[in-house]
């Protein structure tokens, strides 16, 4: 270690209201490292780089950037001391190109915008050096999250930086998208820059970092050089407990079949066939995965079985009841569970409050209404147990769920649907934004309602989430199924190449 | 009706109706920065009937048409700026805010014109035509289009200037992004708060002077409750216009068209329509245009909503 660290932060400490997000945090980072924070939802990852980016202002201690004390007052005054983050939430303006996008707020605003030339040739050169493919007369919008993402990491390169911060990158990327993430993130480092990788990914820490930084409670509660540690260790730090990484099931063999869909097709919003003849069943006691990059289909897959998208050709039956192109009400009414994919969207009120987001499918339902009056006592109650057996973190059951974390959202999102007792459960991405800890009691959960004879359809694109809970994994690619392995780590490859589209390999099972 | 009766009667439809598409062009465009910034402000009829006054009030003591409409755009945004104090310090809902402006614009030019000026009765001189050299002289497009006053040729002027400050300059597309995606903007560096107010005073300083275009360009007095409704089809403009400046120019000229028909066809004495009806025209257009445009993109996705830095 050098004399003198690159980033030094001494004693922060910050409190929203009664909520403590840093509890006196040091640490240093040292100049051409990739340092990994990782940590729990909630630990205080986001909130800390916050303040090292300017966005946040700390209520006490130092931050040290180059050897000289700095107060940022705001982003703006980060990237002039060659700071840069790129935010879980993308702070691209959709309606913009590419190139506007880098410009916003760039030189005087009474400045005619005449030199976009200029901008897109830099924007080429940049993005040709770090191959990022980024187009810069695109707009925002029409590109996919992995495309924005990379557009982001290249914004803050355009405004040159020094000290990269990523919060949570790898969050909203399929596994292609992340390797070439962690690429990036090494050739950065070879230009001279430091990497602040914020994650709850224990896989993709140890691949990339130099040092590991564990947070918890606001507070540092570990450093770690990388060879001196493992995925076990970081994450019995991350949590304060041992964390299994297999989960045991039971070997019953799977029943009868709850869910079984006949050459299923549908369009996507913008009218393109998205799933095309699809073909599966699901049987009670069994967790049938779906693998795939995502923009494969799966989302409209999930969409058209829960009711939000219209079916085009097909039929879907549940216990023996055809619930093709049924409203969503009425699927939900047949006993059919759904976590969705996009929770703000489709899973949640975030204005509400968790009683209210609790029940919001059976609000006319005794026992929390009668007479067309909700039972507020009854409500509270079934909120509050929910929220004690899903270790939901929040203040009370009146609390607007848009105000917690994503993972105690997310939780809240299971634990509901879960406690409606479905026969079938459909999951569009289960452990989206949840960490470790949570994510290994959400999976148990899963486990737990199989081996109570509920079927699971389980689509995902974390194949780690696949291969820990499922019986056997489909693999889908431009709207079909092109087939099906057993959840065996061994067989990566074979689904790696399933997932690119090929299906020439001879060990397919059928 | 033959055929030269006729094309008379559509250069006079036409030129009346750029005339009184005029202050419907002013305040559309203004309304088109502020909503573009995030800020919806329904308080526009109150606002112009401010800007009708004070452009009155002011041409009344002067005798000046400019210091007139200097008047109605100053008058337009000091109240304006009260409208941003609540809805951009304060972060009070915009619509009950807007509403409360409507009725304080109408009570108050009501009181302050009965206070000082009902008695005398007496009108101003107002803005006279340009003639426009040859051009007013071709047939039948001189008499629509290039025998206007100033203050309407201004319009096309205002419509161009706004688009390519909108469009083209780095104060535009922050101002944009204002209204799309507010922390985007904060994160680079720029004052969130600052730009929307900077986008009310813009909508309202235009609001103003389409108010004062009412009493100094068109009648020659104020009347109470002279802009009848004209704030509120702004607000329905802005959406037809899909928040382009050039797009609220030529809708304007639309609804602009509904005034002079329903004014031209009621001096018909062979139609048979009673007038009401004719009258009602503007109105009838708006809520169409709102009912068959509704819910259709393209609005600023956080217009009506403050912004909250954390």
């Amino acid at each position: 270690m050098s004399q003198k660290p690159f980033l030094r932060i001494d004693n922060i400490r910050k409190r929203f209201g009664p909520i403590v997000a840093s509890d006196g945090v040091s640490l240093e980072i040292e100049e051409g490292e990739i340092h990994s924070l990782l940590g729990e939802n909630g630990a205080g990852k986001s909130v800390l780089m916050s303040m090292i980016c300017g966005m946040v202002r700390p209520d006490e201690g130092e931050i040290v950037f180059k050897g000289q004390s700095e107060r940022f007052n705001s982003p703006r005054e980060a990237i002039r001391q060659r700071i840069g983050m790129v935010h879980q939430h993308f702070m691209l303006v959709p309606n913009l190109t590419v190139a506007e996008n880098y410009v916003l707020g760039q030189g005087s605003a009474l400045r005619i915008i005449n030199d976009m030339d200029k901008v897109h040739a830099r924007i080429r050169e940049l993005s040709d050096r770090y191959a990022l493919d980024v187009r810069p007369g695109a707009i925002i919008e029409d590109l996919s999250v992995g495309e924005q993402q990379r557009v982001e990491i290249l914004k803050v390169l355009f405004h040159g930086i020094d000290l990269l911060i990523l919060d949570e990158p790898t969050a909203v990327l399929t596994p292609q998208e992340t390797d070439r993430l962690l690429a990036l993130m090494g050739d950065l480092v070879k230009d001279g820059k430091t990497v602040v990788f914020i994650s709850h990914k224990l896989d993709e820490v140890m691949r990339v970092s130099n040092r590991i930084s564990v947070m918890r409670d606001g507070r540092v509660v570990h450093t770690v050089n990388v060879g001196e540690t493992n995925a076990r260790a970081l994450a019995h730090m991350m949590v304060g407990r041992d964390v299994r990484m297999e989960l045991p099931r039971s070997p019953e063999p799977p029943g009868r079949v709850v869910l079984s869909v006949e050459n299923l097709t549908c369009r996507a919003e913008t009218g393109l066939p998205a799933v095309r003849g699809v073909s599966l069943n699901v049987r009670s006691g069994e967790i049938v995965g779906i693998a795939g990059v995502s923009g494969n289909g799966q989302t409209e897959l999930s969409l058209a079985l829960s009711g939000l998208l219209p079916v085009d050709g097909g039929r879907v039956m549940l216990s023996g009841k055809d619930i093709t192109g049924l409203d969503p009400a009425r699927i939900n009414a047949s006993s059919f569970s759904h976590i969705p994919e996009d929770r703000h969207k489709h899973g949640i009120v975030a204005s509400l409050s968790l009683s209210e987001n609790t029940i919001l499918q059976r609000y006319d339902q005794k026992p929390f209404a009668s007479r067309g009056m909700l039972n507020r006592r009854v409500i509270g109650e079934h909120t509050r147990d929910l929220i004690k057996r899903f270790r939901v973190k929040s203040r009370d059951e009146d609390q607007a769920i848009g105000s917690l974390s994503g993972g105690n959202q997310q939780k809240l999102v299971v634990a509901r649907e879960l406690a409606r007792n479905p026969d079938f459960i459909l999951v569009n991405q289960l452990a989206r934004g949840i960490d470790i800890g949570a994510m290994e009691f959400v999976m148990e959960e899963m486990l737990k309602q199989r081996d109570n004879g509920r079927a699971i359809l389980l689509i995902s694109t974390e194949l780690e989430e696949l291969f820990a809970i499922c019986d056997r994994i489909l693999v889908m690619f431009h709207g079909e199924i092109l087939g099906e392995l057993p959840p065996d780590r061994t067989r990566l490859d074979e689904l790696g190449l399933l997932m690119a589209g090929q299906t020439e390999q001879p060990a397919l099972v059928g | 009706m033959d055929d030269m009766m006729f094309l008379t009667f559509l250069a006079t439809l036409a030129g009346a109706a750029w005339r009184l598409a005029t202050p419907l062009i002013f305040a559309s465009i203004g309304e088109v920065f502020s909503e573009r910034a995030g800020v919806l402000n329904i308080g526009l009829e109150g606002t112009m009937l401010v800007g009708a006054f004070c452009g009155f009030a002011a041409a009344f003591a002067t005798g000046s048409v400019p210091l007139g409409l200097l008047a109605g755009i100053a008058g337009g945004m000091l109240f304006g700026l009260l409208f941003a104090f609540f809805t951009i310090t304060i972060k009070a809902d915009q619509i009950v805010v807007g509403a409360a402006l409507n009725l304080l614009g109408m009570g108050l030019t009501a009181f302050l014109f009965r206070t000082y000026y009902v008695s005398t009765g007496k009108g101003i001189e107002i803005a006279q035509p340009v003639h426009i050299p040859f051009l007013s002289d071709i047939p039948f497009l001189g008499e629509a289009f290039f025998r206007q006053n100033l203050i309407v040729y201004s319009t096309v002027l205002v419509a161009i200037l706004a688009s390519l400050v909108l469009f083209r300059t780095s104060f535009g597309l922050t101002l944009r992004a204002v209204g799309e995606h507010p922390k985007a903007v904060d994160v680079a560096g720029r004052n969130v708060a600052a730009y929307r107010y900077g986008a009310v005073m813009v909508g309202t300083g235009l609001a103003g002077l389409g108010g004062a275009f009412l009493t100094l360009g068109h009648s020659n007095q104020f009347v109470e409750g002279i802009t009848s409704g004209r704030g509120f089809i702004v607000l329905a403009v802005v959406v037809f216009a899909r928040w382009s400046p050039i797009g609220a120019f030529f809708v304007s000229l639309l609804f602009g068209l509904f005034y002079a028909l329903q004014l031209m066809l009621q001096a018909q004495a062979s139609i048979i329509v009673p007038y009401q009806v004719l009258q009602a025209l503007p109105y009838i257009m708006t809520i169409i245009t709102l009912v068959v445009l509704r819910g259709k993109g393209a609005a600023p996705s956080k217009l009506g909503q403050p912004y909250e830095m954390r």
